[in-house]
């Protein structure tokens, strides 16, 4: 009976959750936001989405077997790449274009700064930035129903400060309710905000996100646009300004991803208080109507600042006593 | 009925219900018993028997070999055939006497011997304690003479029972609590007596609520003596998280329970305490829970210290083909066994069958900053800073970052999705830290 059993240091036990099973999960998460822009831009939205998913896996496998590294597609983080970036486009973009921007993704900033957990920038993200800046006319052209139409926000930017929400909605053939539902021209997986909001329900059920990113990002925005947006206390405009553009998106799926965001929680909260503010700069003064994208970037660059500034203190941290 | 608790901490799968509801039966040895002289923090206890020299159960076989150190007696009466290095649970070779059983167990006299602890001056308790060997049974092995006695008497404000029990699978503590309630409250009633300021608690977790019910019975007609009722979390029990949970008070690594007015000790122990003042009997068995899938028939023992863990194995009914890791103690702190012929010692709870080894079935990937460590760990440490600064030897940054008031609990490598071993590097971090201190 003298057979040789395993050892190993304590703990023996771990839990269930890995990193399959969460990026499963943002995955699922993603999925009623995906429908809603399928439901409402059709055919041109699928093939997007599927571009890139299919885009952002073969370049992961392509490079992985380049580099004769251990292949990680399936655990599907190059496949939430791949969604997140298809939502972030417009429904009309040239599909070439969409398989550009994932070989960014995946190559230039997730790969090449050692793959998954080491880029400091959300890969989505840095895509779109890099194609906005490379072909901003296609990418800010949204079309609905076949005809080109300046989304809500551009909308209400151009019309001033003085304008009624409701009415320049209203002249724009849309809506508040439309809005939230989705009707509205923008990126795949912007439009509606009521399928994000599921998502976003399913995340936190899940234990997948915490409060802290998107509540500070949400609650800091709001104020800032109350104070800032020209409206002066206009409810009407706060939601509108919140249905419409990449905030939510943003704040529940692309602020919290945990790579590019801090790991403590103070740190998590400095972080969306940060997004707040920025995010409102840049749709109040800067001369786009969108600032989501921008402010996240920006703000995953200081994430190493943030965790410095917010260490937590040790259980039981007693000042040094100086002893004279 | 909601505990108090701490901030962090995590829920593995409980598995208690394995042994919980079987009441705790002897078991008789039948080989050679095997006692290292070092079973506990501290110096190594001195050998005063030789071999040849015949030895009654109870009787003392190695002398406290300095201030923080204590005695050892023997389980059995019977002959001291060697005493030789022998291998221990922790896998190290230990200076071990080694007893020839002669089945007899002919006792010491005065070996049961009733006693009024309250004739007794708190020297003479202190002394007993020592004399029976009382050592921390939670785990650490701290000698408890020693942890009585803190520089002032009257600044302990609670005399904490840690009737926590959070680690997975383990069952000991709450069937003394289940079995022998009188004897908890008895040892505790001792420990009191040493601290005139003090109130005493029962600490419980609330998944044992039959436990809390009896204590809470006995408890009534005591007027120093509540129990507290406990979230079920891990680590609850770790010393540091049931202080906070108990009383609010927080200490760190390098203060001692006594600096916040505070003295823990374990259900075992508070047991051991009251046989060793009230009854003259040393601490020569401890309970051992034998569990786990593996484990053919699942059961709370009694064991003599000394006892192989191979022989209470067999003794249970053995396991079953499918083990693949035996651990001593539960799975979230114990220690992986790959040899059982290890002696069951003062401070051993389980001995646990486990028919998965999920630690070499998951590999290592890469960290994807989830944070969950980070809001699981007790100590409020950042688990994935500490694991880079220990992978790169870098022990410097692992200091600056708090690293030495990780206490391995193991709740960051339990939920890491990663599966990355983070406190397995700590561990060996912390060490060559310890030891570099050492050597300044
Ligand atoms: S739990 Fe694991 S994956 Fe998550 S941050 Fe900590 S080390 Fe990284
Ligand atoms: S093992 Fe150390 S670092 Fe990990 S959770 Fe426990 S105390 Fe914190």
């Amino acid at each position: 009976m003298s057979n040789l059993y395993n050892v190993s240091a304590s703990p023996h036990v771990r839990s269930k959750d890995s990193t399959k099973t969460i990026m499963r999960d943002v995955v699922i998460a993603l999925l009623p936001a995906c429908l809603a822009g399928i439901w409402v831009f059709k055919m041109e939205a699928l093939l997007v989405l599927l571009t890139t998913s299919v885009a952002c896996l073969l370049t992961e496998y392509i490079y992985e077997r380049l580099m004769k590294k251990k292949i990680t597609t399936g655990d599907y983080s190059a496949l939430v790449t791949g969604l997140l970036l298809g939502m972030n486009l417009p429904p009309s973009i040239p599909l070439w274009i969409a398989v550009l921007g994932s070989v960014f993704a995946i190559l230039v900033v997730k790969q090449l700064f050692g793959g998954l957990g080491q880029n400091f920038m959300n890969p989505a993200l840095g895509a779109r930035c890099f194609l906005m800046i490379s072909f901003t006319g296609r990418m800010t052209s949204f079309t609905l129903d076949g005809v080109s139409s300046a989304t809500p926000l551009a909308v209400l930017k151009n019309a001033g400060s003085s304008a009624s929400v409701m009415d320049t909605l209203t002249q724009n053939g849309t809506s508040l309710l439309n809005m939230f539902l989705g009707n509205i021209g923008g990126t795949i997986g912007e439009t509606s905000a009521l399928a994000i909001l599921i998502g976003a329900a399913y995340l936190f059920i899940r234990r997948i996100i915490s409060w802290e990113i998107p509540v500070c990002y949400i609650g800091v925005f709001s104020v800032f646009m109350l104070l800032f947006g020209g409206h002066g206390l206009d409810g009407m405009y706060l939601l509108a300004e919140l249905c419409g553009g990449g905030l939510l998106l943003g704040a529940f799926f692309m602020a919290t991803d945990y790579v590019t965001s801090p790991i403590t929680k103070n740190g998590k909260i400095v972080f969306g208080i940060c997004l707040g503010i920025l995010t409102g700069i840049f749709r109040v003064y800067g001369g786009s109507a969108e600032g989501v994208s921008y402010a996240i970037i920006f703000c995953n660059l200081l994430v190493p600042l943030i965790e410095k500034v917010t260490m937590p203190k040790p259980f039981g941290y007693v000042k040094e006593k100086k002893t004279k | 009925m909601k505990g108090a608790t701490f901030k962090g901490g995590t829920h593995p799968f409980e598995g208690k219900d394995l042994s919980k509801d079987l009441p705790v039966k002897k078991i008789v040895p039948t080989g050679e018993m095997v006692y290292p002289v070092s079973q506990h923090i501290g110096a190594p206890a001195q050998p005063i028997v030789k071999p040849g020299d015949h030895v009654l159960v109870g009787q003392t076989i190695a002398e406290a070999g300095g201030f923080v150190s204590t005695d050892i007696c023997s389980s059995v009466s019977g002959t001291v055939k060697k005493i030789e290095k022998r291998l221990t649970v922790s896998g190290a070779m230990v200076d071990s006497i080694i007893i020839e059983n002669d089945k007899e167990y002919t006792k010491i006299e005065g070996f049961g011997e009733k006693r009024e602890y309250r004739s007794l001056s708190k020297e003479e308790i202190r002394e007993c304690i020592k004399k029976a060997g009382i050592v921390g049974m939670g785990g650490a092995g701290f000698p408890t003479h020693v942890k009585l006695a803190p520089k002032d008497d009257n600044a302990i404000d609670y005399v904490l029972v840690n009737g926590a029990e959070c680690e997975p699978y383990l069952t000991s503590d709450y069937r003394m609590m289940l079995e022998c309630p009188e004897e908890i409250i008895g040892g505790l009633k001792v420990i009191l007596s040493l601290f005139p300021n003090a109130k005493g608690y029962i600490c419980i977790e609330d998944n044992k609520p039959e436990a809390i019910k009896v204590l809470e019975q006995q408890v009534l007609k005591e007027e120093r003596i509540s129990v507290k009722v406990l979230k079920t979390k891990y680590p609850q029990g770790a010393e540091r998280t049931l202080i906070y949970a108990a009383t609010g008070r927080m200490i760190n690594s390098k203060m001692l329970p006594a600096d916040a007015g505070c003295v823990v000790n374990n259900i075992d122990t508070v047991i051991s305490v009251y046989k060793a003042v009230c009854q003259n009997i040393p601490l020569i068995r401890r309970i051992v829970t034998v569990t786990g899938e593996g484990a053919n028939h699942p059961q709370n023992f009694e064991v003599p210290t000394g006892m192989s863990y191979k022989e209470v194995l067999e003794q249970a009914g053995g396991c079953n083909e499918k083990t693949v890791k035996i651990i001593s103690g539960g799975p979230m702190m114990g220690m992986a066994l790959y040899d059982i012929d290890v002696p069951v010692m003062k401070t051993s709870s389980a001995l646990l069958c486990l028919t998965k080894d999920e630690v070499a079935e998951q590999e290592p990937t890469a960290c994807i900053r989830c944070g969950r460590c980070v809001s699981v760990c007790p100590s409020k440490l950042v688990p994935q800073m500490m694991l880079s600064y220990a992978e790169k030897f870098d022990n410097e940054g692992f200091v600056k970052i708090n690293g030495m008031e990780c206490y391995e609990c193991g709740s960051c490598t339990y939920v890491c999705p990663a599966k990355r071993r983070l406190t397995q590097s700590f561990k060996q971090t912390r060490r060559s830290v310890m030891d570099s201190r050492r050597k300044q």
